[in-house]
């Protein structure tokens, strides 16, 4: 392997889970599309925020409080810094990113859309893209349009503009948690434009592995969640436009997101304590911030660069040792496509390729990939799906594909 | 962690790779359900014929795993020719083996409803008697996340029982 591949291998020492054994073997993580791992520097960072300087935020006048306070909107600002957000007041903390979206849907989209307009999503979108909608469909009765997909598991793009016409919300992944498919942002953000429609990104999986600059999407809401990327999980992300955020009611009413409450009704606060009622995560945004920090620390260029060739890798080392035994979804350009491999092995359930597997400590997903619509269109139930972080390397590739051997073994005859 | 052959014992394997009385029904006389298990999108379809209070037939049809897909086999040819109150009586027994407790009312029991005759108080934990080939399921306890998968066919097949006779 290229010089890349090896260079970020010692980033896995960073990751004290990684260095855990069981049964005397070392962990094959392979799960990172699902969550990822943590670093120390952002275990640490949490454990020292709660010991030194952990406070209530936006509340009271003492100075831990105040200390507090700044370590919160600290955090925003690096999320920022990091999708390249024009405005830190643009970034909303919400749970996790299925709150975002869904934020999207039934604020927003409660708000501003009427039975009969029509939503276009993809036939690759998570559940957490679908469902919101739906909902929103059967309680006002929105429409929904679907583009599908091309044979190699890309976005097929010949109807677009006609799917688009009249539209008033286009809201796609820009990477597929199923198939690894990086779709075409910019282009698609333009042509929901064009058709007068806003723009909404579901980014959960292409934050934690791309270089982001939301600028230049041009995008209008942009989703995505901490868990994937390094920080804890109980912290999600929307970054949205400012002039949209404050045309979008609170999505949830309490402490933290109003300005006044009298009783006969309540102000809401400002972009983007409206959208943050109650109490925050703030303990996480500390892990958060750590965890920007410790990406900005590698370089989402290199980091990148790592899983391209580290894909490039799996998806040879793969199609080599098993040839027809193995179905591989997905583009199989790494230049379109994100470290995330899922597969059909034989004819073995994917529960079962992954119990074998598991055995060798080969953790990875065996499901639906909260993408059932696409499952179906894939004409499968379930595949094993396995998927590649910073920390992960050639000897972890190796490793799935012995185990598969031995799943091989196993279930023949 | 326990071996993979305390889970895939040959008689499992044996029924996956053969399993029995796959297919359908025609509905009516057989009515069906179907069940999903969400962890992993398995979806099987059960359809039983009783007549005179006597299962006379049952067919599976769908996908899933080696647990899921040899437990219904297994679970197809211990209660085709029992009385229904048997066939419940089965069902109980063999969810008490794999540990899933069958008291009315207990957290996580979708299936306790209208399985409860007069003779059903308390659980019978663990107590897998009588059960014959279905004990090679009995380890599947040691892998917690495969319970669902073995009992997927079983829940569908009370569903079934319960079923209006003429699924419009
Ligand atoms: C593409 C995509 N969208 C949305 C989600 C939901 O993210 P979260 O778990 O942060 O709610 C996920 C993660 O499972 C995902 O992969």
């Amino acid at each position: 392997m290229t010089s890349t591949v090896t260079d970020l291998t010692a980033r896995r020492a960073d990751f004290p889970l990684l260095r855990r054994e069981i049964d005397g073997k070392r962990i094959v993580y392979l799960d990172s599309a699902n969550s990822s791992q943590k670093p120390e520097s952002v275990i640490e960072a949490m454990a020292d925020f709660a010991r030194t300087s952990y406070a209530p935020i936006n509340r009271s006048a003492y100075r831990l409080a105040a200390e507090a306070t700044d370590a919160y909107e600290a955090a925003r600002s690096k999320v920022a810094r990091f999708v390249n957000a024009p405005a830190d007041d643009e970034v909303v903390f919400t749970k996790n990113a299925t709150e975002s979206l869904n934020l999207v849907a039934k604020a927003w989209g409660g708000a501003h859309l009427r039975a009969g307009d029509v939503v276009v999503l993809t036939h690759m979108e998570h559940h957490a893209n679908i469902v919101p909608w739906h909902q929103l469909a059967a309680e006002r009765g929105i429409v929904l349009r679907w583009i599908p997909l091309t044979d190699h598991g890309e976005l097929d793009l010949t109807d677009l503009d006609e799917l688009l016409d009249g539209a008033k919300v286009f809201s796609f992944t820009a990477m597929s948690n199923v198939l690894g498919t990086i779709t075409p942002v910019r282009l698609l953000v333009d042509a929901a434009h064009r058709a007068g429609a806003l723009a909404v990104v579901d980014a959960c999986q292409y934050v934690p592995h791309n270089p982001t600059d939301i600028q230049a999407w041009d995008a209008d809401f942009v989703a995505f969640s901490s868990h994937k990327m390094c920080g804890p999980s109980g912290i999600g992300l929307l970054w949205g436009r400012a002039c949209l955020l404050d045309e979008t009611p609170p999505f949830l009413g309490g402490g933290n997101m109003i300005s006044d409450v009298r009783l006969d009704g309540f102000t809401p606060a400002p972009v983007p304590a409206k959208f943050e009622a109650g109490t925050p995560p703030i303990i996480e945004a500390a892990g958060l911030g750590a965890a920007i920090d410790y990406l900005d620390g590698i370089g989402m260029v290199d980091l990148r660069r790592h899983e391209m060739e580290l894909t490039e890798y799996a998806l040879s080392t793969l199609q080599q040792r098993f040839g027809d035994d193995i179905r591989i979804h997905g583009p199989r350009n790494v230049e379109v496509r994100g470290g995330v491999i899922s597969f059909e092995f034989r004819d073995i359930h994917p529960h079962d390729v992954s119990q074998v597997l598991d055995g060798d400590n080969v953790c990875v997903r065996a499901g639906h990939h909260c993408a059932k619509p696409l499952m179906r269109i894939l004409g499968v139930a379930a595949t094993v799906r396995a998927s590649l972080y910073l920390y992960n390397d050639t000897a972890d590739v190796d490793a799935l594909a012995d185990a598969l051997d031995r799943a091989g073994d196993f279930f023949s005859i | 962690m326990p071996g993979l052959e305390d889970l895939y014992r040959e008689i499992i394997l044996d029924h996956y790779r053969t399993p029995r009385n796959r297919g359908e029904l025609p509905t009516p006389p057989a009515r069906l359900a179907v069940g999903h298990n969400p962890l992993c999108g398995d979806e099987v379809t059960v359809y039983v014929d009783v007549e005179d209070g006597t299962v006379r037939d049952v067919k599976v049809a769908g996908q899933g795993c080696s647990i899921s897909q040899s437990s219904a086999s297994m679970m197809t040819q211990a209660v085709i020719g029992k009385r229904v109150g048997e066939v419940q009586s089965v069902v109980r027994r063999f969810k008490a083996m794999l540990s899933i407790d069958e008291r009315p009312g207990s957290p996580g029991d979708p299936a306790t409803d209208g399985a409860d005759g007069a003779d059903d108080t308390g659980s019978v934990k663990g107590d897998g008697s009588e059960l014959g080939e279905l004990e090679a399921l009995r380890g599947v306890v040691k892998f917690p996340v495969r319970i669902k998968c073995a009992t997927l066919a079983w829940n569908t097949l009370v569903e079934a029982l319960d079923a209006p006779r003429d699924p419009a």
